[in-house]
């Protein structure tokens, strides 16, 4: 009771990545409170998940494993999280900011009548004091998030209502192993009490997914493009000296509504947080939502046509210039002075 | 098949995507007077999916739902301008303040007034805030089953609709029986432009507040064509329980807003010719960042 629960999303069988950077969070967040950090994981075949969990540090495992889960529908692991959250009435409860999460997330808050804060970029322990109503509340979830298309930082706390509910992309919290002899208790629900037939009236029909060819969250190196790329064509400069240099392509927003790059390669707020060794912004403006994603770098080089452009400030080297004409001279220097 | 009924929700949003320098206040709040209010992006999605079932099957009625201050009847024109039947506009200060939470509750108590709709549309997210949270919200309140992340409907037949989800890493089929509600990603096609029979048929479409606020006479003209009346509704114009409207009904407060302030860097300038780059890119090479 009154635990911090992470909803776990599968990824082939094994605990998606975000999950377990929730998990991390989730343990140093309980740890605050003096709670317990719990899990609950939905699908088929979960014999694997338990020894990944327990090194991230769950106390308690709850796994509904059943055939009919084994691919993410609405409304039974909906039924799931809603009759476990009754019973088990959770402080706080954790998921990804991905299509599972987004999906799920909004329909338990509904269903409960709790909050839920979409797309946090931190999330800390705080006090709150309510001067109107002249009420104290102790350790609530500040739930903080840009907001307004990144132009503001929003503290979002649910004072009166539990759990209090957050959604996290990956890549913002950070993953790292609790203790590789850390057991917690494993609980096996009894999915009949839990679902019924009528919560399976959406079908799978078909599935067709790949393995993500693009991976920016772990490259050491990313050439970024932003609107001021101008189209499509011209991303294949970024290509060129991405493969030239071996680093991955990323997109800015503005970049990706206009069709330049693939919401695959979306780095910001309202897609990936990165923290490369080296980060090369071309035509990046600069949109807080952006810089959000990306600020961490340990090397942040900007090519731009406006020297006034806001990213130049968080540069370490501003290039004032045409990206057609800067990029073969980096490529070219690269091949001539490189083995 | 027979004609369906269909709920679009659309929400007008301050246009974010192009804040310029004046968007914010010296103190950090935003300046909403400062940015264009825009028919959300996702939504115009969901409306063209809406009409393009009308197409297939003329009959079909296409209702515009939106809340939100007097002005939001500038998303019902805009949608009536492009093939929409008619549109609603929910609009009340009992509403301010709301999260999504509260926000779809009272569309959710609209919605059942509506009545006999078979399928609710909704675009997948809006820009102004970007939780995606509404759609599913509505869905739960009225236990319906949901599909979110739609591209395409494949099919449609009595009772039943296949949809394409578009997820990050691949695509999904499914069949959901009707009503249901969808949310519709910005990769699905984009609306069609207004058309201009319609925009001849409804360009006096208009709220009661606002014919009110208007000099002009158009009596006459509303009661020869009760087409042009976009009704408003209030609270009292729906079944609700007050205690979930508005900010007594939004279980998420916000705390504080702050302005990002980044940390500025000394940036060292380099030249855009040879001598310049060669000079970086030998730097790099040698500090192992690249190579």
């Amino acid at each position: 009771m009154n635990n911090l629960f992470v909803i776990c999303e599968l990824d082939e069988g094994k605990i998606a990545e975000v999950s377990l950077e929730l998990m991390t969070k989730g343990r140093s967040l309980a740890g605050e409170l003096g709670c317990k950090l719990e899990a609950l994981v939905m699908g088929y075949k979960l014999e694997s998940v338990e020894n990944q969990l327990n090194i991230y540090g769950a106390d308690k495992i709850w796994l509904a494993d059943d055939p009919r889960l084994e691919f993410y529908t609405t409304l039974p692991y909906t039924a799931i999280t809603v009759k476990l959250f009754r019973e088990e009435k959770p402080q706080i409860a954790l998921l990804g900011a991905t299509t599972f999460g987004r999906d799920l997330g909004p329909r338990v808050s509904s269903a409960l009548k709790s909050g839920l804060t979409a797309d946090c970029t931190s999330l800390e322990i705080g006090d709150h004091q309510d001067k109107r109503e002249g009420k104290e509340y102790k350790n609530l979830l500040y739930q903080i998030r840009p907001a307004f298309g990144g132009n503001i930082v929003a503290t979002i706390i649910n004072p009166d209502h539990r759990p209090q509910m957050a959604t996290v992309r990956e890549g913002v919290m950070k993953r790292e192993i609790y203790s590789d002899t850390h057991k917690g208790e494993t609980v096996r629900l009894n999915l009949a009490n839990y679902v019924s037939d009528s919560d399976f009236v959406i079908s799978i029909i078909e599935r067709h997914m790949e393995q993500s060819r693009v991976n920016i969250k772990n490259a050491s190196i990313i050439i970024s493009g932003g609107y001021g790329v101008g189209s499509k064509e011209n991303f294949q400069l970024l290509y060129q000296l991405a493969e030239t240099i071996g680093a991955e392509v990323g997109a800015s927003r503005a970049a990706v509504d206009a069709g330049f790059a693939g919401h695959d390669r979306q780095i910001g707020q309202t897609g990936v947080t990165v923290r490369p060794k080296l980060y090369i912004a071309c035509g990046i403006s600069g949109q807080i939502q952006h810089i959000a994603g990306m600020q961490d770098s340990a090397m942040i080089i900007s090519i731009n046509n406006d020297p006034n452009a806001p990213i130049n400030k968080i540069a370490d080297y501003v290039i004032t210039g045409d990206l057609e004409v800067i990029i073969p001279k980096m490529i070219k220097y690269y091949k001539q002075n490189t083995k | 098949m027979k004609e369906l009924k269909i709920i679009v929700l659309a929400k007008q949003v301050p246009d974010t995507r192009n804040v310029g320098k004046d968007a914010m206040k010296a103190d950090g709040t935003v300046n909403r007077a400062a940015l264009a209010a825009i028919f959300n992006p996702e939504d115009l999605n969901a409306l063209e999916q809406a009409l393009r079932i009308k197409d297939r099957y003329p009959g079909t009625k296409v209702i515009l739902l939106t809340m939100g201050p007097g002005r939001a009847a500038e998303v019902i024109r805009e949608g009536l301008y492009r093939g929409a039947d008619g549109g609603i506009l929910l609009t009340d200060r009992a509403f301010a303040g709301s999260d999504t939470l509260a926000t779809s509750y009272a569309l959710a108590c609209a919605i059942r007034k509506i009545s006999a709709y078979d399928i609710i549309i909704a675009g997948r997210q809006a820009i102004d805030g970007d939780t995606a949270q509404v759609g599913p919200q509505v869905a739960e309140k009225l236990s319906l089953p949901q599909v979110t992340y739609v591209e395409e409907i494949t099919g449609l037949e009595a009772g039943k609709i296949s949809l394409k989800r578009r997820l990050e890493r691949g695509i999904e089929i499914v069949d959901a029986p009707l009503p249901c509600v969808l949310t519709v990603n910005n990769s699905a096609p984009d609306c069609r432009p207004r058309n201009a029979k319609a925009i001849m048929k409804f360009k006096h479409a208009r709220t009661i507040t606002e014919r009110q606020d208007n000099s002009e006479d158009y009596i006459s003209l509303f009661n020869e064509r009760p087409y042009l009346d976009i009704p408003e509704w209030s609270v009292n114009d729906i079944e609700s329980d007050t205690g979930q409207l508005g900010l007594s009904g939004s279980p998420t407060k916000v705390k504080k807003i702050e302005n990002i302030v980044f940390q500025a860097k000394d940036s060292r300038q380099i030249a855009p010719d040879d001598a310049g780059i060669n000079e970086l890119m030998k730097e790099l090479i040698d500090g192992h960042t690249l190579g």
